[in-house]
C-alpha cells in the first residue's frame, strides 16, 4: 500500500513532463487536437537531412566501434589479461572528460597543421565520428566483455583453430555470432547516445540532429514538442529492444543449463 | 569463473608455443586500434589542453592560469555547477534509492520492477535537447503545469519560480539523475542475501535493527559511490543546460562553451585551466566512486 503510493507519486514526476509535451505536440493547429506539429516537423526541409546524417553517423560509429572493441575485448580475455586494467581504465575516460572539455581539446588539436582535420565539413564529420567511437568505448566494451564472459571463448577458439580456421574466421564466424546479443545491446546503446548528441556536434559546426533540435527550440513553437516526443520514442525503442533481447537470451541460457 | 585466462602461452597447443614472435605481434595488432583511437580522440585532446593550461604569455611553463581561476566569473560558475551537482546527487540518490527499494522489496507485483528498469534505461539516456524541451512545455512560462497552477490562482513566475534558474535546472537534472541511481543501486539491493535477514531475525533483531545494523552498513559504500557518480554526471552535463538556457546560464560547462565560441574570459590560458579544473574534479569523483565500488563488492557480489 505504502509502496504503491510512493511509486505513484514518483511516477508522476516522470510522466507529467512527457504528458505535457505530448499534449502540446497535438496542439499544432488552432483549437483542434491533431498531428499538425508532426506534419510540420517532417515537412521542415532541414529535418530529414539532419536526421539521416545523424543516423549514418551513428551506424558508422557502431560499425567502427565494433571492429575496434571486439578484437580488443577478445584478446584481453584470451591472450593479454595483463592489459585488462589498462583497457578498463581507458574505458572510464569518457566519464572523466566531459564532452564540452573533449570537444575543446579536439578543436585545439585538429584545427591547425600538422593535424588539420577541421578544414572542410566532411573532414570534420569524419573527426566527429571518430570522437563518437572513442565515446562509445565504455558501453561497447562492457557489453562485449559481458558477452565474452558468458561463453567459453577458449574452447570455441581452440575448436575453430583445430579445424583450420584463421583469426579472421574465428572472430567473424565464431565469436561474433556467439555474442550477437551483447553486440546488439552495445550497438543500440551507442545509437541512443549518438543519435541526438549536441555538445560535440555543435562546436564542430555539424548539421546533425542535436544542433538542429537546439535551433528548433529557439525558432519554432509547436514543432519542438513533436521533436521531443519523436526523440523519446527513439530512445525508448533502443532501450526496449535491449531489454527484450537481453531477456530472451537469459531465458535461453537458463533453458540449456 | 574465467578458466585458463592466465598462463595462455603454456596451455595453448596451437598458438604461442610454435611461433611465438609472430603471434605476439598479432596479439598487439588486435588491441592496437583501440589504443590508437583512445590516444588520438580521448587522451591527446586532453593532454593538449593540459599543456596549454600550463603555458603563460611568455615562453616556459607556469601555474599562472590556475592561480587566475580565483576570479568572480570562474568561481561563481564552478560554485553553481557544484551546487546543482551536489543537490541533484543527494536528492536523486535518495529518491532513486527509495524507488529501487520499493520495486525490489516492497509489496508491488514484479511487473513494476520491469517497467521501472526499462523506463529508467530510457530516462537516464533522455538528456539533452528533448529533455529541456519537455520541461519548457511543462514548467516554462506557457507550460502545461504552469497553466494549471494559474487556473488554481497561483502564478508560478510571479511568485519567483523560474525554469531557467537553479531550482529549474535541478528539477530537470533529476529527470536523468534519479533513473541512473535506480539502475546502479538495484543490483546492490539484489546482493543483500536473504540469509543475513534470516540470521538477524533468528537472533531476535527487529526490521529496524536489521536495516540499521546489517543492510545499510553493507549498502553504504554503494549508495555513496553512486551519489558521487551522479555528482560527476551532473557536473559534466552541458547539452541539457545549453538547450534550456541558450548557453547563457552561469555553469562551468557553459562557461567553457562560451570560451570556445569566443574567448569570453579574455585569456585563452585561463580557458584551458577552467577545462582542466573540470577534468580534475571529475577524475577525483570517478576515482572515489571506483574505490567505494570495490569496497562494496566485498559483500555484494
Amino acid at each position: 500500500m505504502v509502496s504503491g503510493l510512493i511509486f505513484l507519486v514518483i511516477s508522476l514526476y516522470f510522466l507529467v513532463p512527457l504528458g505535457a509535451t505530448f499534449y502540446w505536440s497535438l496542439r499544432g493547429e488552432k483549437d483542434v487536437l491533431g498531428l499538425e506539429a508532426y506534419r510540420k516537423l517532417f515537412a521542415d526541409t532541414n529535418f530529414l537531412p539532419a536526421f539521416s546524417e545523424s543516423i549514418i553517423n551513428a551506424v558508422a560509429t557502431i560499425l567502427l566501434s565494433l571492429l575496434i572493441v571486439v578484437p580488443t575485448a577478445y584478446w584481453v580475455t584470451l591472450r593479454l589479461p595483463k592489459l585488462r586494467p589498462i583497457v578498463e581504465f581507458i574505458t572510464l575516460l569518457p566519464f572523466v572528460i566531459p564532452a564540452i572539455v573533449l570537444v575543446f581539446g579536439i578543436i585545439r588539436l585538429y584545427s591547425r597543421p600538422p593535424l588539420l582535420l577541421t578544414a572542410t565539413y566532411d573532414s570534420s564529420r569524419v573527426l566527429l565520428i571518430c570522437v563518437y567511437v572513442a565515446l562509445s568505448f565504455p558501453y561497447m566494451f562492457r557489453s562485449v566483455d559481458n558477452g565474452l564472459r558468458a561463453i567459453d571463448v577458449r574452447t570455441l577458439t581452440e575448436a575453430a583453430q583445430s579445424l583450420g580456421a584463421n583469426w579472421g574466421t574465428i572472430l567473424f564466424r565464431v565469436i561474433f555470432p556467439n555474442i550477437r546479443v551483447a553486440l546488439l545491446s552495445g550497438a543500440l546503446l551507442t545509437f541512443a547516445i549518438v543519435i541526438g548528441e549536441l555538445t560535440i556536434a555543435l562546436y564542430m559546426a555539424q548539421h546533425t540532429l542535436g544542433p538542429y533540435m537546439a535551433n528548433l527550440t529557439r525558432s519554432k513553437v509547436y514543432e519542438p514538442s513533436a521533436m521531443a516526443i519523436v526523440a523519446f520514442a527513439i530512445t525508448w525503442a533502443a532501450m526496449g529492444i535491449i531489454d527484450f533481447i537481453g531477456r530472451g537470451s537469459s531465458k535461453r541460457i537458463a533453458n540449456t543449463e | 569463473m574465467k578458466p585458463n585466462t592466465t598462463n595462455s602461452k603454456s596451455v595453448n597447443p596451437v598458438g604461442g608455443a610454435k611461433r611465438p614472435p609472430r603471434i605476439a605481434i598479432g596479439h598487439w595488432l588486435g588491441v592496437l586500434p583501440f589504443f590508437v583511437f583512445s590516444g588520438l580522440f580521448l587522451i591527446g585532446p586532453t593532454l593538449i589542453l593540459a599543456y596549454r593550461s600550463l603555458e603563460g604569455p611568455e615562453a616556459g611553463l607556469t601555474l599562472d592560469n590556475y592561480r587566475q581561476l580565483v576570479n568572480d566569473t570562474v568561481l561563481s560558475a564552478y560554485s553553481i555547477s557544484i551546487k546543482v551537482s551536489l543537490t541533484t546527487a543527494i536528492l536523486g540518490g535518495l529518491i532513486g534509492f527509495v524507488i529501487a527499494w520499493v520495486v525490489s522489496m516492497g509489496d508491488l507485483p514484479p511487473r513494476f520492477r520491469l517497467i521501472t528498469t526499462t523506463f529508467s534505461g530510457v530516462a537516464a539516456n533522455f538528456a539533452g535537447v528533448p529533455l529541456a524541451s519537455a520541461y519548457v512545455f511543462t514548467l516554462g512560462r506557457v507550460g502545461l503545469v504552469t497553466a494549471l497552477f494559474k487556473l488554481l490562482g497561483v502564478d508560478l513566475y510571479k511568485s519567483g519560480f523560474s525554469l531557467y534558474s537553479f531550482l529549474g535546472l535541478t528539477m530537470v537534472y533529476l529527470y536523468f539523475q534519479i533513473p541512473l541511481m535506480v539502475l546502479t543501486i538495484l543490483p546492490a539491493l539484489d546482493g543483500l542475501k536473504r540469509e543475513w535477514r534470516e540470521a538477524a531475525e533468528n537472533l531476535g533483531a527487529s526490521p529496524i535493527q536489521y536495516w540499521s545494523r546489517v543492510a545499510l552498513p553493507v549498502l553504504t559504500p554503494s549508495i555513496l559511490g553512486t551519489m558521487i557518480l551522479l555528482f560527476g554526471n551532473s557536473f559534466g552535463a552541458h547539452a541539457t543546460a545549453y538547450a534550456l538556457t541558450g548557453g547563457l546560464f552561469n555553469l562551468a560547462t557553459l562557461l567553457i562553451g562560451q570560451q570556445i565560441s569566443g574567448d569570453v574570459l579574455h585569456n585563452p590560458g585561463l580557458g584551458y585551466a577552467v577545462a582542466m579544473g573540470m577534468v580534475i574534479i571529475m577524475a577525483f569523483s570517478i576515482f572515489i566512486y571506483s574505490m567505494l565500488q570495490r569496497r562494496s563488492e566485498r559483500w555484494l557480489k
